[in-house]
């Protein structure tokens, strides 16, 4: 096999790779992408997590180490066996808000703080760079190991030119697939299925070469683990701190780990396939870690000494002449390394284009909304560029560093810097009270004592940290030494590292929460990431705005692109009973429109973005209620509740009040309607009769005829006064009654109502009791129609008393400026029961033709006297029926208004 | 007659729902001290340790794991999938 044929199989492989992915982002722009986001494919994806450090490193690891190298895979297998504590609230709130990267995920939290962003976004690329070089190195190495192997030479300048062409078709691949549009969600279909093929290839190599190593070179399981046993050496003893410390920092990696937030979080496309991935994953992991000791043992044994146990898995196969498994085994550690690097990239790019890059530009070009640029180019050429970077930072590291560091030490350096996100991040999910302060700091201050205790040293003495430093610490202070500040120095540099970093950030994290006071947005987003689960629709961070939905379109279709933004704004405007592609500018399309956004830029972009056009945003005392706790919402909802049904009840009282009144009125009306047909027919029989005996009236005496005319004459007067009394009733109850005011003496007053009641019943002598002096008030009001009172009641009077020898008492008072006129007669009154319908319209107690009225007299007074700003009322238990008539001295408009609405009120 | 009994079965099968739930919680944690547990076996001073004894402790543990999340993870996705808002960490 020559060096030809292993390139070709190289760029074979390389070729199926870019045609696989094509092949998937065609049918996913056709719509067909129910296979390829199986769970499936999502748990193969997870697999980014085994990079060329897994595939050669773990075998070196083991061969160095003994079992410790399984801890790397225990920690995430643990992390993900307990998925329904952290990674389900991970994705369902990378869901939830759009997340784009985990620098997003962090910044979103903190109030869209792109400070925090930044941060992130700088911690992960100083961690990640060194490792992509490690992987840009692995290649390298086993390129190098294979031709020498074949030719004999070594070729250290080749293989520095493969690393390069590695590199460049790496940033091609990633460019073309990784940054072919702007995904609302971010999501990568083409990649995911690409790393999922190469997911399989590099499990299935490993797995060849273990049943090659178990079964062919040596006998079986059993000769395995005696081989094991003997092949142990007394540093391959577990270590309880290291032990520990690994399977945490695994943990807290698969976690932190930016391609993983990633493909874990960012890809997702169903929360289900993390519930099958929960096992399939670190089934997955145990595969790929089963045959690892054994490869490691049979090297140590076959190997000769001093070769590198990083390559056992390529150069085993090759020493035992296996050119097909050895070519197999280099296109597995092929595919390790550049999943690796296809994912991290793009998520490092993302990172970088969307904390660095676009708001930079934002800031730089502060103006007009409306005068930018396409934004979608800007962002996706801003990605390629950063893609192009990164890996060159990464060639670059590995062309500097030259493959110094044993593979693994890199990779768990590494681990520690991204693990500094985790006090952050944990905050992020379950603690309310954390804030940006808190975040930033312990972010800042993990990442400076991981930059200083590990990172840095890790080149060696002299090149970043002189070797007086790392021996007698910075201007010679003991207690700062890189490896043993504070004095610890039990701990070995990673976990010293680990220990000091992830203390001090925590500590940071807790007290800046602690003593900082969060922002509105913060303390809104903090409850929705918190209650994920709970919180459905959340608060809002924006306010109603006068912000023109034009400039919104108009900034919106340079990111989104202008068929999708006009599909989405028409869809709001529709929502909203609107025609046209201009919604209102509520905060429920705000916010719909900035999470749309942020699944493109990243929310803290997004936000600044409408911020620019909208103006600040502001949190509503509503708002910030609301998410204050759920108990303060479920009372509040509550009290709402209780408050509706007080509500409702107090409707249907007022309601049956209201059927009842109906009731009565309608009764009552058909009462007056038979009263009033009863009254107008009595005088109409009457006159009917006589205007016939006049018909024929021949042989009549003329007296007699006479006499008929007189009586119908009279029924025709009292059929008139009915109906004129019936009228005035209906004027006055109305409230359309013309007040004449004027000024006139009370006694006059009295007088002249005497004089005119003494024509009915003429023949009954009254006696009249008064006084003079009382009488002499002046009133203003209507004289005329307080007359008509005085006269209807002393007529009452004149009709029903009963006595021998009628007397009338009348006495005034006056009680401020209200007058009252009491007019007591000696009869015997009118009975209790009767009281309270002589008020009543065709109310009469006795017969009607002793009467000789309709029966309204009464009731019309009372309507007088409501309208005078008084009232009418009947006393009883005077002896005789004593009638007071009340009424305010001086009448005042307002007061007849007044009484009015008083009177339409009891109605 | 069935009807007074209905309330029953559906708190009986929110209680199972819930401690279903508790023990996916509660698995990392089993697997956690399962996996520490060879920390504590004696390694003879200064000699190579029982690699081979431990390795097979360690691998059957983690199958062990990883079908308990199986069997875990069938039931939870009947949950995930019933009701895919509502559950968060209340008893």
């Amino acid at each position: 096999m020559s060096v030809n044929l292993l390139v070709i199989a190289c760029l074979g492989y390389v070729v199926f790779l870019f045609l696989v992915a094509f092949a998937v982002e065609r049918q996913a722009a056709r719509g067909h992408v129910r296979w390829l986001r199986s769970s499936l494919v999502y748990t193969l994806s997870l697999s980014v997590y085994c990079t060329a450090w897994t595939f050669y490193g773990a075998v070196g690891y083991a061969a160095r180490s003994g079992l410790e190298f399984a801890t790397i895979y225990l920690g995430p297998t643990l992390v993900f066996v307990g998925w329904w504590l952290i990674l389900r609230k991970l994705v369902r709130i990378g869901k939830q808000q759009r997340v784009t990267s985990i620098a997003d995920m962090i910044s979103a939290r903190y109030g869209k703080s792109n400070l925090i962003g930044v941060l992130v976004t700088l911690l992960c690329i100083v961690a990640a760079t060194p490792y992509i070089a490690l992987q840009l190195q692995s290649i390298a190495l086993s390129f190098a190991a294979f031709t020498m192997e074949l030719n004999g030479q070594g070729l250290s300048d080749r293989q520095d030119f493969f690393a390069l062409w590695v590199a460049v078709g790496l940033a091609l691949f990633t460019i073309l697939f990784g940054t072919r549009n702007l995904d609302a969600n971010e999501q990568h279909p083409g990649v995911v299925t690409a790393i999922a093929v190469e997911a399989v290839v590099k499990l299935l190599a490993l797995i060849a070469v273990g049943v090659f190593v178990v079964w062919v070179v040596a006998e079986g399981p059993r000769d395995i683990l005696t081989r094991i046993d003997a092949a142990a050496r007394p540093e391959w003893a577990i270590q309880p701190g290291r032990w520990i410390g690994l399977v945490f920092l695994a943990g807290v990696a698969i976690i932190c780990l930016p391609r993983m937030f990633q493909v874990m979080v960012v890809e997702n496309a169903d929360e289900r396939h993390l519930a099958t991935a929960s096992w399939a994953f670190p089934l997955y992991l145990f595969a790929i870690s089963l045959f690892v000791l054994p490869i490691a043992v049979v090297g140590l044994e076959l190997m000769p000494a001093g070769s590198n146990p990083d390559l056992f898995v390529l150069t085993l196969p090759l020493t035992l002449g296996q050119d097909g498994l050895a070519m197999l085994a280099f296109l597995g550690g092929f595919s390790a390394a550049t999943s690796m690097v296809i994912v991290a990239t793009i998520a490092l790019a993302t990172m970088v284009s969307n904390h660095l890059m676009v708001p930079l530009w934002l800031h730089l070009k502060q103006g007009p909304a409306g005068q930018r640029g396409d934004m979608r180019g800007l962002v996706l050429n801003s990605r390629r560029l950063a893609i192009c970077l990164l890996l060159g930072l990464g060639y670059v590291y590995y062309v500097v560093t030259g493959g110094s560091a044993a593979l693994a030490a890199i990779g768990l350096i590494a681990f520690v810097g991204v693990a500094q996100m985790l006090p952050a991040l944990l905050g992020a999910l379950f603690w309310r009270g954390a804030n940006r302060i808190g975040a930033a700091i312990g972010l800042g201050a993990g990442f400076l004592i991981w930059l200083y205790a590990l990172f840095l040293p890790s080149f060696g003495p002299g090149v970043f940290l002189s070797a007086q430093v790392m021996a007698e610490g910075p201007f010679g202070i003991g207690w700062l030494r890189p490896y043993a500040l504070f004095g610890v120095t039990t701990l070995d540099p990673l976990l010293h590292a680990l220990f000091w970093s992830l203390a001090l950030n925590t500590i940071a994290f807790v007290s800046g929460s602690l003593l900082g006071f969060p922002t509105p947005i913060e303390r809104v987003q903090g409850a929705q990431f918190v209650n994920a689960f709970d919180i459905q629709a959340g608060a809002r961070g924006w306010s109603q705005s006068a912000a023109e939905a034009e400039d919104l379109l108009s900034m919106a279709q340079r990111i989104l692109g202008t068929s999708e933004t006009q599909r989405f704004f028409q869809s709001h405007a529709a929502a909203q009973g609107k025609a046209g592609f201009l919604p209102d500018t509520t905060p429920q399309f705000l916010d719909a429109l900035e999470r749309k956004l942020a699944g493109s830029v990243g929310a803290a972009t997004a936000h600044a973005m409408i911020e620019q056009i909208v103006g600040r945003a502001i949190v509503s005392v509503e708002d910030l209620m609301a998410v204050a706790s759920e108990t303060a919402q479920i009372m509040e909802y509550s009290n709402q509740l209780e408050a509706k049904s007080d509500e409702l009840e107090r409707t249907a009282r007022q309601l049956r009040e209201a059927n009842d009144m109906l009731t009565k009125l309608s009764v009552q009306k058909d009462a007056f309607l038979s009263q009033i047909s009863h009254e107008l027919r009595t005088p109409m029989t009457s006159i009917r009769a006589f205007s016939e005996i006049l018909m024929d009236a021949e042989g009549m005496p003329p007296e007699d005829q006479v006499k008929y005319a007189r009586i119908i004459h009279d029924e025709t007067i009292r059929l008139t006064r009915l109906l004129d009394d019936l009228l005035d009733l209906s004027v006055l109850e109305n409230g359309q009654v013309n007040l004449d005011i004027e000024q006139a003496n009370l006694s006059d007053l009295i007088e002249r109502a005497i004089l005119a009641s003494n024509s009915v019943q003429p023949q009954r002598e009254f006696r009249f009791r008064r006084d003079a002096a009382s009488e002499g008030i002046t009133v203003e009001t209507d004289t005329g129609r307080l007359a008509q009172v005085f006269i209807n009641v002393l007529s009452n009077a004149r009709k029903y008393c009963d006595a021998a020898a009628p007397v009338m008492e009348i006495s005034v008072r006056r009680e401020g400026e209200m007058i009252e006129v009491d007019f007591a007669d000696n009869g015997s009154g009118i009975p209790f029961e009767k009281q309270a319908l002589i008020f009543e319209k065709f109310a009469r107690l006795t017969d009607q033709m002793q009467a000789g009225g309709a029966g309204l007299g009464l009731a019309i007074c009372r309507e007088i006297m409501i309208n005078l700003g008084g009232s009418i009322a009947y006393v009883p238990g005077q002896g005789g029926a004593v009638f007071r008539v009340s009424f305010p001295r001086v009448l005042k408009r307002a007061d007849t208004e007044g009484s009015q609405s008083e009177r339409s009120a009891a109605e | 007659m069935s009807a007074p009994q209905e309330p029953l079965f559906v708190a009986r099968e929110t209680f199972r729902r819930r401690r279903l739930m508790d023990a996916a919680r509660l698995l990392p944690v089993l697997g956690l001290f399962l996996i520490l547990l060879p920390m504590l076996w004696p390694a003879p001073e200064g000699e190579a340790p029982r690699a081979a004894r431990e390795g097979v402790y360690l691998f059957l543990v983690w199958i062990g794991l990883i079908m308990l999340a199986a069997v875990l993870a069938r039931r939870l996705s009947a949950v995930l999938n019933g009701e895919a808002g509502s559950d968060g960490g209340e008893m």
